[in-house]
């Protein structure tokens, strides 16, 4: 399919047009599952004893949501601000590789790079897969304004979604609040599942499942980090080991 | 210097700037720097992505075996039942995240109300 194209340098009624229709791509199907998801980090930051105002300018500053849930348990299980940012800096390092490969569809030939350092803080895992598979039909020079419209509105529903259950949290009866710190886990279980490329992914979200719980005894302060570091090289020489093994017994490829 | 360590109310703010905003952002501008010039599949990455999911992965497993609230009144082998059940559901409904949410949370709330719960 030919990119749509503009016959003439776009105007500001052209960028308003495609911001707004960026806006319009944003409801959808993801963002659905992404407020469930949202609302679940509600209920577990009011619980971890952050205030409403520290948890709205957390959700604003980081938006991606596993860089969120890292920060929330470090906070709680006290570890120190080294250890913290260590820890949620090695589960952002996966945003490097996904702006590095929304860039080169972002950007026109005039496009200022403050406006792309701007516009990367949107990228998370919805606001990215939505880029990628509606980017296409969007004109080359108006799709920085068509993603502001797309990831400023997945943040600022999600901004909203998140004061709005912290504060309704707090008249919830037992069992829907119960209900509602669950939501977490089994959000990340499925899609961290769903969105593992490789092999070795798939290890190391059993290998951390485990070594997650274990290390909160053995080391609290650090569990986070340990459970990473021991549980992702473990995964990742595993999968190397059957790589090879599965290379043997094949003849290859 | 834990999240508590200070009493000023610019502490947290602060702590979730360096400890959050600094560590996540700081890879979105670096992804920007790299422009187009980084393969999705080199095999640092597999690496990257297998720490980053053992660390979420953890997170989720103390969520379960040590939940803060009223999730920490149920009983373990309820959360983690539940849990095991809506991932099987999620494998075997076509992968669908909503609907391994849905049978996950069901099952718990069924047995929340069978246990009579009151937090």
């Amino acid at each position: 399919m030919a990119e749509p194209y503009l016959q003439v340098d776009p105007v500001l009624s052209d960028y308003r047009r495609w911001f707004l229709r960026g806006v319009r791509t944003a409801f959808s199907v993801p963002m659905l599952i992404l407020m469930s998801a949202f609302v679940g980090f509600a209920g577990l930051a009011r619980e971890s004893g952050i205030s409403l105002g520290q948890t709205v300018f957390m959700t604003g500053m980081v938006w991606a949501l596993p860089a969120k849930v890292v920060l929330l348990g470090a906070i709680m299980s006290g570890a120190s601000l080294p250890a913290a940012a260590f820890a949620v800096a090695l589960s952002s390092v996966r945003l490097t590789p996904m702006v590095v490969s929304l860039v080169p569809e972002l950007r026109a030939q005039k496009t200022r790079p403050v406006v792309l350092y701007l516009l990367s803080h949107f990228v998370a895992v919805t606001s990215w897969v939505l880029a990628m598979e509606h980017m296409r039909g969007v004109p080359r020079p108006v799709r920085t304004a068509w993603y502001c419209g797309l990831g400023g509105t997945l943040v600022a529903v999600n901004v909203v979604t998140v004061a709005v259950v912290y504060m309704l949290a707090g008249v919830l009866p037992p069992m829907l609040s119960a209900a509602l710190l669950m939501l977490t886990p089994l959000y990340f279980l499925t899609s961290l599942w769903g969105s593992s490329r490789e092999r070795a992914s798939h290890y190391a979200m059993v290998f951390g499942l485990v070594l997650g719980p274990v290390f909160h005894i053995v080391t609290p302060g650090f569990d986070l980090l340990a459970a990473g570091v021991v549980g992702g090289s473990a995964a990742y020489l595993l999968h190397r080991f059957v790589r090879a093994k599965n290379g043997r017994a094949g003849g290859g490829a | 210097m834990t999240f508590t360590a200070f009493d000023a109310w610019w502490w947290p703010y602060l702590f979730i700037l360096a400890a959050g905003w600094l560590a996540t952002d700081g890879f979105r501008f670096l992804g920007v720097y790299f422009g187009g010039r980084l393969s999705e599949d080199s095999e640092a990455l597999v690496v990257v992505r297998a720490l980053a999911t053992a660390l979420v992965a953890a997170v989720i497993g103390n969520l379960v075996v040590f939940p803060s609230g009223a999730l920490a009144e149920a009983p373990l082998w309820m959360r983690i039942g539940s849990v095991a059940i809506g991932f099987a559901g999620y494998l075997a409904l076509r992968k669908s995240v909503l609907f391994g949410i849905l049978i996950g949370e069901a099952v718990l709330l069924a047995g929340l109300f069978a246990i009579g719960f009151t937090g």
